[in-house]
């Protein structure tokens, strides 16, 4: 049982982190970024070429390289959220949403097949494998690659947090998720803001990718898909558009995954969690913390 | 004879707002009222109310004595309500043809079956839809090219066919929120004429308007509304003349006389 | 509220197509000069694997026309859309390996599954907003794809094999590669024109209100919530059969075809096309099915390829490359009795 529920809060942690930037982006510009969960692949990626290019590392050095290499990563994939919105977003944002939606696919297609023509089709296995000691908690199985990944998220949300809360950046998300004319007429400037929260919601999921590379050991260019599916129930699960809602999101979807999987097999996983993303949006589309779905008033 | 529309101590609120606080208020046929109000009186509110967009918090809506409280808009549209609205809504990509036959949908008169077999009574029905919106543009005084998408048209001209397509649907009720919004003059002198022709017709109209020359010369009753609900009600020259009426748009302090002029 | 349209800001440009390209395009021999053209096909190259090519063609036409009704007349973004081929595949295929029978007597059977799919999926999801809409039909997609790989009644991950024929009568056997392809492409014909007579229609001027403004539909009577579902069946229903068709021509079913890369390649086909307008959704859909066996060497560049261009479509021409362009005649030729238009005044 304990097993469980750090396994949901493990694998949880990773459904946060990609869906905060999903719902940090609909928040502000009300659109659904299919492309995201390619980002988080595209981190994987660009952590595989930045480990390989570093030659062999030794065991001991392997966590200070892989958080080396985690920001490296941040940082490109932010780039390449910004680059995206840039290219692809920006110019359909007064057009109807359909357009918008189907660049989103085209983008996600792109960054997909562009992955597999450079790294080709086959999974490729990922350099730095985390290893570590394994303890027993309280009759849960816990490895330290685990806590070490799980507390970089935290890490990662609690700044996020902060950043939302404190800084005028994040003042400014919030009005434009609000309100975004009268964010403009007081002078917010929304397209810095809106590239801003597709760098730090990218780099997110970039990291994402990373950690999960590391833990996994193996990464593929079509693994961005089904995590961004995951991504998108845990935003909705925690009420879409809300930050504290999609770190919720995430740790509940880990949990109902996690028992979902116990009851009715590994194969079932992924069935299992879009059933419960159909049932909210049926039942609660408003998530647990969140803004409502429905096109009816 | 019953009232084709008659709301009654209707209230909406949003969040704490009470954007309808009690309005009361009924349109008989071949009757023209005016609904008039500073901004935020909650005029379209009330609009939407009646016609579905937004559930009342109390009160009731009836149409010919029928209770379509709540319903939604679509049913309510079936009862014989047909309206415009604010900010045009026409379907911008189809031809101002195709946006008349939307009001006509209620009658169509086929079946996908007709449709995929071509039946003759998909013929007919096809007719019947191409006569009836050139009939209604017509009538509106439609002058232009009927084939071509209405996002090319001016604005004079895809307010006409806004109030063609509501016409289409052959509704007992007619709702034209703010159809005097950015006309020149002769274009209100058009559309006041066109109210009276509407009016012959049989149909009862309630208008929103901000333009009191027009409200006063067109309509029979004027409802005057502020902060949710009805403050006056009765002959254009009583609400003119009415104290209260002259407060809500001018303001307490104001010494000024009462003017004829537009708000 | 769906989507409010500043109609005041258009452009102006007034009149029926001119170039000669959209000419023909617009003109309705078309419809008939592309029928021969499939039909004469065979006599110009007849081998084992252009045949192959051109059925797995004709039946992705048969896709397109029915995502056209899903997404271009009533545009909802369904990207599940391989659900319901799925559903018709392997109906077909279970029932008719299991009875022994030809495929043809399964039809009655995939249609009232297809139908049920359709109100199954439609029913929770026709309510959300349309980027929801997008992501939980592609999440029924993954859902049907998952259970018949998991399920041992669809085969698990090898699927169903040994698939009977459409029929047999007589000495003709439709599981001919020639024979399959005439009826293929008989069938897909019909199909096409009945999803483009629905597209004319009452029914079809009812998608297109309520993909142009819902509101405004729902305040004409028109239950958009009823004429969606109607889209998802109909859609539901020709996807369906497309699976008969892609059953009968492979002879076999497996998860592997019904991955999310199919949806997608029959969205493309649509967007390509011009949304809504069933000319240039047949085009679109040869071309996507047809340019990649002529370019092979590209490989699975060509999937990024599409990507790129389904980006690029939409940033520069979002209308698709052969849109619907909107314009009727004045006057029926008939004329309507009416003589001058009334009001006279001078403008």
């Amino acid at each position: 049982m304990t097993q469980l529920i750090w396994d949901g809060l493990f694998v949880g942690s990773f459904y946060a982190l990609i869906a905060l930037g999903y719902s940090m982006v609909y928040g502000i510009i009300k659109l659904l970024n299919f492309a995201h969960g390619d980002i988080y692949m595209l981190g994987a990626f660009i952590g595989f070429a930045l480990l390989t290019s570093l030659g062999g590392i030794p065991g001991s050095l392997s966590l200070v390289a892989l958080l080396g290499v985690l920001l490296v990563s941040m940082l490109l994939t932010g780039s390449a959220g910004v680059l995206i919105e840039r290219l692809a977003y920006r110019p359909l944002r007064g057009a109807p949403r359909l357009a918008a939606l189907i660049t989103a696919v085209g983008v996600s297609f792109s960054l997909e097949y562009g992955v597999s023509a450079i790294a080709g089709p086959n999974p490729r296995a990922f350099p730095v494998r985390l290893e570590g000691g394994v303890f027993q908690v309280l009759g849960a199985r816990i490895s330290l690659p685990q806590i070490i990944l799980m507390l970089i998220a935290a890490g990662l949300m609690i700044a996020l947090n902060t950043y939302i809360q404190r800084t005028s950046t994040g003042r400014a998300m919030r009005s434009i998720a609000l309100d975004t004319n009268a964010s403009l007429l007081m002078g917010i400037n929304v397209n810095a803001v809106i590239t801003r929260t597709f760098f730090i919601g990218s780099a997110l999921a970039g990291a994402a990718g990373v950690m999960a590379g590391a833990y996994y050991g193996q990464i593929d260019f079509l693994m961005g898909f089904i995590i961004g599916l995951k991504a998108f129930t845990a935003a909705v699960i925690g009420g879409i558009g809300n930050i504290k809602g999609a770190m919720l999101g995430g740790l509940v979807l880990g949990f109902v995954e996690a028992f979902g999987t116990q009851w009715f097999g590994g194969q079932w996983r992924d069935v299992f969690a879009f059933a419960v993303l159909i049932l909210f949006l049926t039942l609660r589309p408003t998530g647990i913390l969140g803004e409502r779905v429905t096109e009816r008033m | 004879m019953t009232a084709i529309l008659e709301v009654k101590d209707l209230q909406v609120a949003f969040g704490g707002v009470k954007a309808v606080d009690g309005l009361t208020f009924s349109a008989h046929e071949r009757e023209i009222i005016a609904v008039i109000g500073p901004n935020g009186a909650g005029k379209t509110s009330a609009f939407n109310c009646i016609t579905g967009f937004y559930k009342p918090t109390s009160g009731s809506v009836l149409i010919n004595g029928v209770d379509t409280t709540g319903k939604r808009p679509a049913d309510i549209a079936a009862a014989g309500v047909s309206r415009t609205f604010q900010n045009l809504r026409l379907f911008p990509d189809l031809t101002v043809l195709d946006n008349v036959r939307a009001g006509m949908h209620l009658y169509g008169g086929q079946n996908w079956a007709d449709a995929i077999f071509h039946t003759p009574r998909f013929r007919r029905s096809e007719a019947m839809y191409t006569e009836q919106a050139h009939h209604w543009l017509d009538f509106v005084g439609f002058q232009g090219a009927r084939g071509v998408p209405v996002r090319n048209l001016s604005y004079g001209q895809q307010k006409r066919v806004e109030i063609a397509r509501a016409l289409a649907r052959k509704a007992v009720l007619l709702l034209l929120d703010e159809p005097a919004a950015g006309l020149n003059y002769s274009e209100k002198q058009q559309l006041l004429e066109l109210c009276r022709r509407i009016r012959d017709l049989g149909t009862a109209i309630v208008l929103i308007e901000h333009d009191m020359g027009l409200v006063m010369e067109l309509s029979e009753r004027i409802v005057v509304m502020n902060f949710g609900r009805e403050i006056a009600a009765g002959a254009p020259a009583e609400v003119k003349a009415n104290p209260a009426v002259i407060e809500a748009y001018l303001g307490k302090d104001d010494e000024a006389v009462a003017t004829n002029g537009d708000a | 509220m769906s989507e409010n349209v500043d109609t005041t800001q258009a452009p102006r440009k007034i009149g029926p197509p001119i170039s000669r390209v959209s000419r023909l395009l617009e003109s309705k021999q078309l419809g008939w000069v592309a029928l021969a053209g499939a039909l004469l096909a065979p006599f110009v190259t007849a081998t084992p694997y252009a045949l192959n090519v051109m059925t797995t063609a004709a039946i992705f036409v048969m896709l397109a026309s029915g995502l056209n009704i899903v997404v271009g007349y009533c545009g909802l973004l369904d990207l599940g859309y391989v659900a319901f081929m799925a559903v018709g595949a392997y109906t077909a295929g279970i029932l008719s390996k299991s009875f022994q029978l030809p495929l043809i007597f399964t039809i009655p059977a995939v249609l009232v599954l297809t139908v049920l799919a359709g109100l199954i999926i439609g029913g929770p999801t026709l309510r959300l907003r349309s980027d929801y809409l997008a992501i939980v039909t592609l999440g029924f997609g993954e859902i049907t794809r998952i259970t018949a790989n998991n399920l041992t009644v669809t085969g698990g991950p090898s699927g169903i094999f040994g698939i009977p024929g459409l029929l047999k009568i007589g000495s003709v056997d439709v599981e001919d590669p020639a024979v399959l392809y005439y009826v293929t492409v008989l069938v897909v014909a019909v199909f096409v024109l009945a999803s483009a007579r629905l597209g004319k229609s009452r029914l079809g001027r009812a998608w297109r209100f309520v993909r142009e403004d819902e509101d405004a539909a729902e305040a004409m009577g028109i239950h958009t919530y009823k004429v969606k579902l109607l889209a998802y069946i109909f859609g539901a229903i020709w996807g369906g059969l497309g699976g008969v068709l892609f059953a009968a021509h492979l002879s076999a079913v497996s998860p592997q075809s019904f991955i999310f890369l199919q949806s997608a390649l029959v969205l493309m086909a649509v967007v390509l096309g011009g949304m809504g307008n069933m000319r240039g959704v047949v085009i679109g859909a040869l071309v996507i099915s047809l340019v990649p066996e002529l370019l092979r060497d590209l490989g699975a560049h060509r999937y990024l390829f599409f990507g790129l261009l389904l980006v690029v479509v939409m940033v520069f021409r979002p209308q698709g490359l052969w849109p619907s362009r909107g314009y009727e005649p004045e006057r029926p030729a008939g004329g309507t009795g009416d003589g001058e238009p009334g009001g006279g005044q001078s403008r």
